[in-house]
């Protein structure tokens, strides 16, 4: 298990290190943020010195390394507009979205797990036609409109929730204020979400119902409750893993789009205004940081799916 | 009783006898839904190329009142500096239709080149490729999206190519692991001992037995590729104005007056956009049964 654990850890290594390359290329691509600061009160001169300042002067991979060194040391720049390092940025919106992502994901597998067990069980009954028609309706739907339409609905028509931020301002805020602003927020994460998790639950539940050791448990004639209750849904636990895995990216990515409909003072909020602002070490803060939780989330998933599948080899 | 005996044998004929395509048509027309859902698309799919002759007005011209209510004049009503949104809606839809098929198209044809090159010549290549779809897929799709569309300058075919050149990993895992299959294949060998030309094996016996799940994966890509037009557009680093796509119709409801007094302006670009990627979606779920080999069985 150990030595499984290590070689997964060191494949994931090179990776990094390519992301970051790939971070920064994209980033050399974008043209100087020197840009953003032009206009005609700003003289040549304090441009140059600003370039200077900036390390902007030097060829651009041994700007790669001294970024790469610095992040080494736990730095990861400063912010060009508001001269925050972006560590600090990051720590302070870090909260907000981790909140937000934690709520939906266990809001999705709630739903997702019933849903696509249910579904595989019952085959081709009304209710499993049902549950992948609304799936297919949950992946399909536009975030951005489906949050159009819950705002109209309960913000708009019946006034029932808060439509933007995290706390009411001007209030102390408290768990419940919290609660009834991520209402929205949440639905639309998990429901773009479990619709792709309840067939991916479904399929494999599926699988399982057809292998042999539940056709034995069948043919002993223990029951249909306890051949799916306690026979199957041990063995669904594998799939249920594996979609905790491949939402991490997905979180990350609609959480960014969400955060802006519903100014939600997070990560995708902060990230967004440093696109429009080309503010470079902050996007290439937020890259990184995400491409690495997806990583680990990856190298975790794996290290969970060998401790709950026995049958899996450690090479 | 000997009747439908009969009938049950000549059914059982009929599928015994019938080609590779109607074996296709037939298990696809079993799903209802994604029959109905196909209707649905050609219908779609002919508004958007017929745009022209059938769109009332001039989609970028003043035609009305602004942002006027629907009425017999303008179904759908009119927007801000009135232009009539109907007929905005139908290019929308072509110009939404045009970026998901072309980026689908090239995110196909690069995943397709990569994953035939990963899996058939395997090492370095295999071991460079991959590590390097592992690096793509490690970014949140959405965030490299964004980030290369700020830094290129919005527009049509900058957000095709954007798409295009993001969405293959996906693809390219796919063909690599059919192909890693078919090489293990004693046809595929046959040809390798035959002495045929390395482009022969590739692409008329390799490439023609991995097109059934590339299919499928594609129509999901188009529907991916669509909602993220639709976000980009909507965030307003997609397609720009005054040309209408469905993202870029529903921007102006973030916006509180359009959003709570006028729903025509956002609510039909929305219901297109849902109506058009569900009805690919279900094609795609009864097209991966259809071409399913063992979907039979069951």
């Amino acid at each position: 298990m150990g030595k499984y654990i290590l070689k997964r850890i060191l494949i994931a290594i090179p990776v990094l290190i390519g992301i970051t390359i790939i971070d920064y290329g994209i980033m050399c691509l974008a043209g100087s943020p020197l840009a953003m600061l032009q206009g005609p009160r700003v003289s040549e001169g304090a441009l140059e010195a600003k370039r200077i300042a900036l390390g902007l002067d030097k060829p651009f991979y041994i700007q790669y390394f001294v970024w790469l060194g610095q992040l080494l040391c736990g730095n990861m720049g400063y912010s060009v507009k508001s001269y925050q390092s972006v560590a600090s940025m990051i720590g302070s919106h870090l909260g907000p979205t981790l909140l937000l992502m934690g709520v939906s994901l266990l809001v999705s597998l709630l739903l997702a797990a019933p849903a696509g067990i249910y579904s595989a069980v019952h085959q081709y009954s009304k209710g499993d036609y049902a549950v992948v028609t609304l799936s297919f309706l949950g992946s399909s739907v536009p975030g951005f409109f489906l949050s159009l339409l819950l705002i109209y609905i309960f913000t708009v028509k019946l006034g029932l929730l808060p439509s933007s931020g995290m706390i009411t301002l001007g209030t102390e805020g408290g768990a419940g204020d919290v609660a009834k602003h991520m209402v929205m927020p949440v639905i639309v994460l998990a429901a773009s979400m479990a619709g792709s998790n309840i067939r991916y639950i479904r399929s494999a539940v599926l699988e399982i119902l057809q292998q042999d050791y539940l056709r034995t448990a069948r043919a002993k004639g223990i029951g249909r409750f306890k051949v799916i209750y306690k026979h199957a849904l041990r063995n669904a636990l594998i799939p249920i893993v594996t979609v905790i895995g491949m939402e991490i990216p997905m979180l990350f990515g609609g959480a960014i789009i969400i955060e802006q409909v519903f100014s939600w003072p997070g990560l995708g909020l902060m990230t967004m205004s440093a696109i429009s602002n080309r503010d470079y070490p902050v996007i290439m803060g937020v890259c990184l940081l995400s491409a690495v939780v997806v990583l680990v989330g990856n190298l975790l998933t794996d290290i969970l799916y060998a401790l709950v599948d026995p049958t899996i080899q450690l090479q | 009783m000997v009747i439908r005996m009969d009938a049950q044998y000549t059914e059982n004929r009929k599928i015994a006898t019938e080609s590779y395509r109607q074996t296709i048509v037939r298990r696809f027309r079993k799903h209802h839904l994604a029959s109905f859902s196909l209707g649905v698309l050609l219908f779609l799919c002919s508004a958007a190329i017929l745009a022209p002759v059938i769109a009332p007005y001039d989609p970028d011209a003043m035609v009305g009142p602004f942002s006027g209510a629907p009425c017999k004049e303008f179904l759908l009503g009119t927007d801000q500096i009135g232009r009539d949104v109907l007929s905005r809606l139908l290019y929308a839809t072509r110009v939404s239709l045009l970026v998901g098929v072309m980026a689908t198209l090239i995110s196909t044809v690069i995943g397709v080149i990569l994953g035939l090159i990963a899996g058939y010549f395997g090492g370095v290549a295999d071991m460079l490729i991959m590590r390097f779809t592992d690096m793509v897929m490690s970014f949140p799709y959405i965030l490299l999206v964004l980030v290369a569309a700020s830094i290129f300058k919005p527009g049509l075919w900058n957000i095709i190519l954007i798409l295009g050149f993001v969405d293959w990993p996906g693809i390219a895992r796919l063909v690599r692991g059919n192909v890693l299959s078919l090489r293990e294949t004693n046809f595929v060998k046959g040809n390798i001992v035959a002495g045929m030309p390395l482009r022969h094996i590739l692409f008329s016996e390799i490439l023609p037995n991995t097109v059934a799940p590339i299919l499928v994966y594609a129509t999901s890509v188009l529907a991916i590729s669509m909602l993220d037009e639709a976000a980009l557009s909507f965030l307003g680093m997609g397609v720009q104005p005054p040309s209408a796509s469905l993202g870029n119709m529903l921007n102006g409801a973030q916006s509180l007056t359009i959003l709570t007094s006028q729903p025509w302006l956002w609510i039909p670009p929305g219901v297109v956009i849902v109506v058009l990627v569900i009805a690919i979606n279900f094609v795609g779920d009864a097209l991966r049964d259809a071409l399913d080999p063992n979907s039979e069985k069951r």
